[in-house]
């Protein structure tokens, strides 16, 4: 058998491609962050509530730009981390959440990946201006350059196949 | 993959717009297949005895029919596995009977990968693989073709209707673009898309060789046609037990040939105004009831009448697929997540489509199955799923 089969994708990442949880953005989010591109065809955006005294997740949501597989990763993640620690959430691995998930497909590993890495740079970000954990480490983590590597991938392999000089689009050819 | 369908449910009406990749059979077609399993031509025909002439029967009045339709010579036809088969043929087997230095072999870009892969296989026996580009529309450049044909050239491989977007390209004219620059050039369609879609006269355009597909007008799988110029240098690729066809050993599948002519002969007859009729419905209905959608290929008279291939902006094309596959619509994307990049449709990013835009692309066929009903339905389902899909979105409505 070659890779092109359908993918087997489990129950649950199906039901929560229907029903997502926590969606849209969170209006009194303290951090967010975003990983992917669209040229990706993977975007996610994390948005998360962070309680300042203890550190703690007290909402999390999530907006997504791909696959049936990308929605499910962060529905769950974001159903994951809700009312747990920082450095709990920090630690969370695109491999859990794939468990969660009844298990990701191969060639969707990356939107764990990418969820992963949208996460870590929410609270990365939180920490901007705050005095940095002693959990956090100041280098990026492994799964956080992966996420990296996946978005640097396409922006090279985009910008070499995209035609330089761009056609006009007849504007009948496109909707408003 | 059971208890995935059970989580996705049986959707109360369904609508099968994805015989590009395949799909139903004519119920007649169908028929004469098992008739012939069952009652007649279900022997070898290459074998002296009365089921075996039978058999041989099946194959001769099978191939007459699909000689009268192409309007070419029986002796012209050699039936395969597919077009994938055919086109392998064609490209690979007339390169093996190739003994001059001519080495250079046009492909447009937007070919299948059935015609690109067996062209970027000879490259390793030296040939050297020129890509035609094409416009906005899909259609050839045909400035670059004048250019780049001259005495080296040994083949030049142009689908008449692309697989995707549905460009009619004129043919008459890029054939004798080539074979004015270099009368000895071979020239190979790939009209697997193209059968009912165009009116193929073989004897009349200066065509060399052209591959069909059976299940491409709706006849069974697994049977296709090469047909071959009369004289054509031309050697088998797969050896074996020769048969009644010097090009191709093995049994023949009478069964599925009797199928694919008779899906031939009702798809070559058949009324297309419909599916024309449904084809613009659907388009016209979607580009004025949905934002941000671009139309991918021409419109009107030079877009095969059965081929809609739509992108929707800000959203991903297997989400939009699994969305409308839950509301019983079935299409496909150009996209495919095949490694860990998703990849976009050679074919979109050639008309010059952005990564995004071809991420979020729908093909849709009509088929001589769908009814006004049925597109009404689509028309109605398909602005829902997007505007669902683009409300997660973080770039659009969220
Ligand atoms: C243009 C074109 N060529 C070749 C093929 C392959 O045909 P087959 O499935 O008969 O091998 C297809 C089918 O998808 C096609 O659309």
């Amino acid at each position: 058998m070659s890779d092109r089969i359908p993918l087997p994708y489990s129950p649950k990442v199906l039901e929560l491609f229907r029903n997502p949880k926590n969606m849209g953005r969170l209006k009194d989010a303290n951090t967010q962050a975003m990983a992917g591109s669209l040229a990706c065809g993977d975007m996610i955006s994390i948005y998360l509530k962070i309680d300042d005294a203890n550190h703690l997740i007290e909402d999390a949501s999530f907006e997504s730009y791909g696959c049936a597989a990308n929605i499910a990763a962060s529905s769950i993640m974001t159903e994951m981390i809700k009312g747990k620690s920082l450095e709990y959430t920090w630690n969370i691995s695109w491999k859990q959440i794939s468990n969660e998930l009844g298990g990701l497909p191969v060639v969707k590993y990356h939107c764990g990946v990418l969820a992963v890495g949208a996460l870590r740079r929410a609270i990365r970000t939180y920490f901007k201006e705050k005095k940095l954990p002693n959990w956090l480490p100041k280098e990026l983590t492994p799964d956080e350059k992966h996420a990296l590597e996946e978005e640097k991938l396409i922006e090279v392999l985009s910008k070499k196949m995209e035609k330089t000089k761009k056609p006009k689009i007849d504007l009948s050819y496109r909707s408003k | 993959m059971r208890d995935l369908i059970a989580i996705h449910g049986e959707p109360s009406r369904e609508v099968y717009l994805d015989s590009e990749n395949s799909g139903l059979i004519y119920p007649k077609a169908l028929e004469e297949m098992v008739r012939t399993y069952k009652e007649v031509g279900y022997g070898n025909p290459s074998i002296t005895h009365k089921i075996g002439w039978e058999s041989y029967e099946v194959l001769y009045k099978s191939t007459e029919i699909l000689s009268q339709i192409l309007n070419t010579k029986s002796s012209e036809l050699v039936y395969t596995h597919g077009a994938t088969e055919a086109n392998n043929l064609a490209i690979l087997g007339s390169a093996k009977a190739n003994k001059n230095d001519r080495k250079e072999i046009l492909v447009s870009s937007i070919e299948h990968f059935s015609v690109i892969f067996p062209a970027e296989r000879l490259q390793e026996q030296g040939y050297k693989i020129i890509k035609i580009p094409v416009n906005e529309h899909g259609f050839i450049d045909n400035e670059f073709l004048k250019t780049k044909v001259n005495g080296s050239t040994f083949l030049v491989s142009i689908a008449p209707i692309n697989h995707e977007i549905g460009t009619i390209q004129n043919l008459k004219e890029i054939i004798d673009i080539v074979k004015e620059k270099n009368s000895k050039t071979l020239f190979h369609s790939d009209a697997a898309d193209s059968f009912g879609r165009v009116r193929l006269n073989l004897n009349k355009l200066n065509l060399d060789l052209a591959s069909f597909s059976s299940h491409k007008i709706y006849g069974p799988k697994g049977v296709g046609l090469l047909y071959i110029k009369e004289g054509l240098k031309i050697e088998p690729i797969l050896h074996g037990q020769l048969s009644s066809q010097k090009l191709w050993p093995g049994v023949e599948n009478i069964p599925a040939i009797a199928g694919f002519a008779e899906a031939a002969k009702i798809f070559d007859n058949m009324d297309k105004n419909m599916l024309l009729k449904m084809r613009d419905k659907l388009i016209e209905s979607i580009l004025s009831s949905t934002e941000s959608v671009l139309l991918n290929g021409p419109k009107g008279p030079e877009r095969s009448l059965d081929n809609v291939n739509l992108s929707f902006l800000y959203v991903e094309g297997e989400a939009i697929i699994v969305e409308l596959s839950m509301q019983g619509i079935y299409a496909s994307s150009g996209s495919a997540c095949t490694s860990r990049v998703l990849e976009p449709s050679h074919v979109l990013i050639a008309i010059g489509r952005k990564y995004e835009e071809a991420h979020g692309s729908v093909l849709m066929r009509i088929t001589p199955f769908n009814n006004e009903d049925d597109i009404n339905y689509v028309i109605e389902r398909i602005p829902k799923g997007v505007a669902r899909l683009r409300s997660l979105s973080p770039i659009k409505g969220g």
